[in-house]
């Protein structure tokens, strides 16, 4: 199935060894036949070692070119398809990620760019064998889903997660046209439902799929077409349906697929189910390999039960689509020893409280009570994490969601004591994602030193420029006891009230961050300077409403060409810092976003830089000024 | 400020208004000192001059969720027509009796909401792109608040929902849920049943009036001396009612909020607090 493309012999440089020649020649030398270069390099999956061995010297940078078989793209525009075609010829599998991070959160207006469709044409010729596809924050379309189901015939694996664009219909033309597919990964688009009839158009011969996720599609699918296609799958190993899926079949589709892996479910909610729980029970007791569930959507404490003797064996629950009280989820984890890897959100209830109804029985609204309730539902919901912090004690990433952020009468939340509670039980954290609404630095730190394993550790308080609630000082000395401790630390978000010394920590201590998020921090300049003259390692760092200036963006003058990209939006830079960027490093792409408004001020509200090789966008929308 | 104020026993969207709206800007607070002694001054009968005025700026299209107005405007507000006409506003304040409105949450400017259950009207709420979530789980969370899997975009426009705040007492804070989606009184009170996990509605359908959309005070008077906790909603003209007395399609036409009371504060169907409705029994 290669395409015959032919490589040069490099015979003669193993000639000179065997002479013995002169030592300078030998130094150039490689010691082994390309074959055999090339089979030991195509050992190595990481991308980031391939980088470097394709810098030794030439004749490994030649060998890892031919036998690399995935290329991972971070910034879609810091490089050309025809650029990637023309270093790597044999590659079968592409990741590509297009529009900065905070284009999730509404920052990046439509029609940005990120058009997958280029790189497609390009494939088609070079790579015509192309097997898997995956995508983040693409901008996708059905004519390129079609595009790609007809032109590529060993098409197998395909993964969109936050791109946008494109329709169920786009889904009707893989699932037509890949006779192969064995992946397809749809999560968390801005995708234009349409209808479930994609599912229906797999054909009667098709037997490949390993892997169908379909669980952030809300159009109901035809269940018949659905049954009979995990029926005929007999590879398959992860089925996430969607919310329409009901209990009853739920359990027809296990009885075909009992080797999956991972499940993640419809709703868990049903008046009556048609069987006996007790057979329920089993079906998920019958599968052994199950080690990821999710879904779980409206789950109750009628059949939750069902799934507490394969929670022994589960290492991923993502619970963050259940709606769970407190003591149904602590219940729920009671079973589920040997979990790695946690999501949920605090929805839960409260059991009841009595002091919680002594206070509302009180007739005087104050403000100072009105506090208290606050924060005892919020304790409520760090019940749930104590029940975290005792069962799950292998755990190594928790992600909690807030239930209902922009609802502020809704007062469901954590406090930093349901977060030392899980460091205190789960000494083996490396990833954390916690939103919060209060939090102090006394916690934090008590955090850090019982957790100096973290390698993302990503802390919202979600009022902006909230110091700490105890003593009303910033946060300052949190994140600095966090980055001191954690020296493996790879990825950083902050938030509260923060002054520069935050940065000046995270500069001298955070040898090893490459990934930074900043919102509604810092004092001046210095902060972000400290922070690109310290951490030798940054690869993306993103900054909103920040008081940082021109001067703190040249300071990361001769820091820019090493990173992947920063993005700084709402701060305090201006045209000209941006233009005098852009002519001293003309390898940077600098773009600036115009305002809706039009207003002329002079200031940069929003500023993307990253390096490229492919230089200014061709692409670019009227709004987008690349300098 | 601590403005002494006294209101009907609601529960936390009041207090939360109250709250919100000290934590809003100077010049609010301001205008709620002004008002509330302007209120003094007229007593008992029309509303404020300035409350029109407010009341249409503040105006959103959804009528029936109305957060800003839940205590302040007493249950009067609630059940006006927002098309910015006055004679709704007027056949409000006949009603009002009593009550002391919490003009701080009237007098607060309230930036227009586009969705039901999303963007509450304080200043940091407004903050584009905060708190950092997807709007991919953003809308699921808000879908999350009702039954329906089928709402894509969770909050969607007028004709689509009706949203009407549960409160629960004894809980320390409220729900929402959507009344569009539920058919019949049974499946409202499962629907609460699994969300407040006290409720005795429930029992009633399990008790095997299933079916009938009404509840008979006796059956009712047997539920309540067995259990803790009954249902009542607030309806278009501001008296709170017990929910099952009416035939479904009126109910969900009139109710404007729904509340769990303690069984003993239902039995006259009157809270303790609130001493309006001399009109009705």
């Amino acid at each position: 199935m290669d395409p015959n493309l032919k490589k040069p012999k490099l015979v003669d440089r193993v000639d000179s060894v065997a002479t013995g020649g002169d030592p300078c020649e030998s130094t150039r030398v490689c010691r082994f036949p390309d074959d055999v270069l090339e089979r030991v390099l195509s050992l190595i999956d990481s991308h980031k070692d391939r980088s470097s061995v394709s810098l030794v010297c030439k004749e490994w940078y030649n060998a890892e070119r031919w036998s690399r078989r995935h290329v991972f793209i971070g910034n879609c525009y810091s490089v050309s398809p025809e650029i990637v075609a023309a270093r790597f010829p044999r590659i079968r599998s592409v990741t590509l990620k297009g529009k900065p991070r905070f284009s999730d959160f509404n920052l990046v207006p439509e029609d940005w760019g990120a058009d997958v469709h280029p790189w497609l044409c390009v494939f088609s010729t070079v790579y015509p064998f192309l097997e898997e596809l995956r995508l983040k924050r693409m901008a996708v379309s059905d004519e390129s889903l079609e595009f790609l189901a007809t032109n590529f015939k060993g098409f197998k694996a395909l993964s969109l997660l936050s791109c946008d664009g494109f329709s169920t219909d786009g889904l009707k033309a893989i699932a037509t046209h890949c006779k192969n597919l064995t992946e397809l990964d749809i999560q968390e688009n801005g995708i234009d439902d349409l209808g479930g009839h994609w599912l229906s158009c797999f054909p009667e011969s098709f037997t490949s799929l390993e892997i169908l996720n379909f669980a952030s599609l809300n159009s109901e699918v035809s269940f018949d077409a659905l049954e009979k296609l995990v029926s005929r799958c007999k590879s398959l190993r992860v089925l996430k349906v969607n919310r329409n899926i009901s209990l009853d079949q739920l359990q027809k589709l296990l009885l075909h697929c009992p080797l999956l892996t991972e499940l993640g479910t419809g709703t868990f909610m049903q008046e009556v189910i048609s069987g006996p729980v007790t057979e329920f029970k089993n079906m998920f007791s019958n599968c052994k390999n199950l080690v990821t569930l999710s879904g779980l959507w409206d789950a109750t404490p009628l059949y939750l039960p069902v799934i507490y003797t394969a929670c022994a064996r589960l290492t991923f629950l993502n619970l963050s689509y259940a709606t769970l009280r407190s003591d149904e989820l602590t219940n729920l984890l009671y079973h589920c020893k040997s979990l790695r890897r946690l999501w949920f959100d605090i929805y839960t209830l409260p059991s009841k409280c009595a002091l919680v109804f002594e206070i509302l029985e009180c007739k005087e609204k104050e403000k100072g009570i009105m506090v208290t309730l606050f924060k005892i539902s919020d304790e409520i919901g760090d019940k749930g994490l104590e029940a975290v912090g005792s069962c799950c004690p292998l755990l190594e990433e928790l992600r909690v969601f807030p239930a209902d952020p922009f609802d502020q009468e809704i007062f469901l939340g954590v406090t930093e004591s349901g977060f030392v509670s899980v460091s205190r039980g789960c000494p083996k954290l490396r990833y954390v994602l916690y939103f919060c609404r209060q939090m102090t630095n006394a916690a934090v730190a008590t955090i850090a030193q019982n957790c100096p394993d973290f390698t993302h550790f990503r802390l919202c308080i979600m009022n902006p420029g909230q110091p700490d609630y105890l003593t009303k000082e910033p946060m300052d000395e949190a994140f600095g006891s966090i980055v001191k401790a954690c020296t493996k630390l790879q990825r950083l978000a902050i938030s509260g009230l923060l002054t520069d010394r935050t940065f000046e920590y995270i500069g001298k201590y955070a040898k090893n961050l490459e990934t930074l998020s900043v919102a509604f921090a810092g004092s001046s300049d210095l902060g972000m300077e400290y922070v690109l003259k310290g951490c030798m390692k940054l690869k993306k760092l993103e900054i909103r409403d920040c008081p940082f200036g021109n001067a703190a963006l040249l300071s990361g003058l001769t820091k820019y060409e090493s990173m992947r990209s920063l993005w700084m939006s709402a701060c305090n830079v201006t045209m000209n810092g941006c233009q005098m960027l852009a002519k001293e490093r003309p390898r940077l792409n600098v773009e600036v976003m115009r305002d809706d408004e039009g207003n002329d001020d002079g200031q940069a509200h929003k500023v993307y830089v990253y390096r490229s090789v492919a230089g200014p966008r061709k692409d670019a929308p009227p709004f987008v000024l690349t300098l | 400020m601590s403005v002494p104020l006294e209101h009907d026993y609601i529960g936390l969207s009041d207090a939360s208004s109250l709250e919100r709206s000290s934590e809003s800007s100077n010049i609010s607070s301001d205008d709620v000192t002004n008002n509330f002694f302007n209120l003094k001054a007229t007593e008992l009968s029309l509303g404020l001059p300035g409350f029109a005025k407010n009341y249409e700026e503040n105006a959103t299209k959804h009528g029936s969720v109305i957060k800003n107005y839940m205590s302040g405007a007493k249950r009067g507000f609630s059940d006006v027509n927002f098309n910015g006409s006055g004679k709704g506003i007027d056949a409000v304040f006949d009603k009002i009796q009593t009550q002391q409105i919490i003009s701080s949450s009237v007098a607060k400017p309230v930036k227009e909401e586009k969705k039901n259950g999303s963007v509450p009207p304080s200043a940091k709420a407004q903050v584009v792109g905060w708190p950092p979530i997807r709007s991919f789980r953003k809308n699921t969370m808000a879908s999350n608040l009702s039954k329906s899997g089928d709402v894509a975009e969770g909050n969607s426009g007028a004709e689509g929902c009706l949203y009407v705040k549960v409160s629960m007492d004894g809980a320390p804070y409220l729900r929402k849920i959507d009344l569009k989606i539920y058919h019949n009184y049974a499946e409202l009170s499962k629907a609460l049943e699994k969300m407040f996990s006290c409720f005795t509605l429930g029992q009633c359908s399990s008790n095997g009036i299933k079916g009938k959309e009404r509840l008979t005070e006796s059956n009712l008077k047997d539920i309540l001396h067995k259990s803790e906790c009954v249902l009542t909603y607030e309806d278009k003209d501001g008296d709170w009612m017990l929910v099952g007395d009416v035939p479904w399609g009126m109910f969900i036409d009139s109710c404007k909020r729904l509340r769990i009371m303690k069984g003993s504060e239902a039995i006259g169907l009157a809270p303790r607090r609130t001493e309006k409705c001399t009109n009705r029994n």
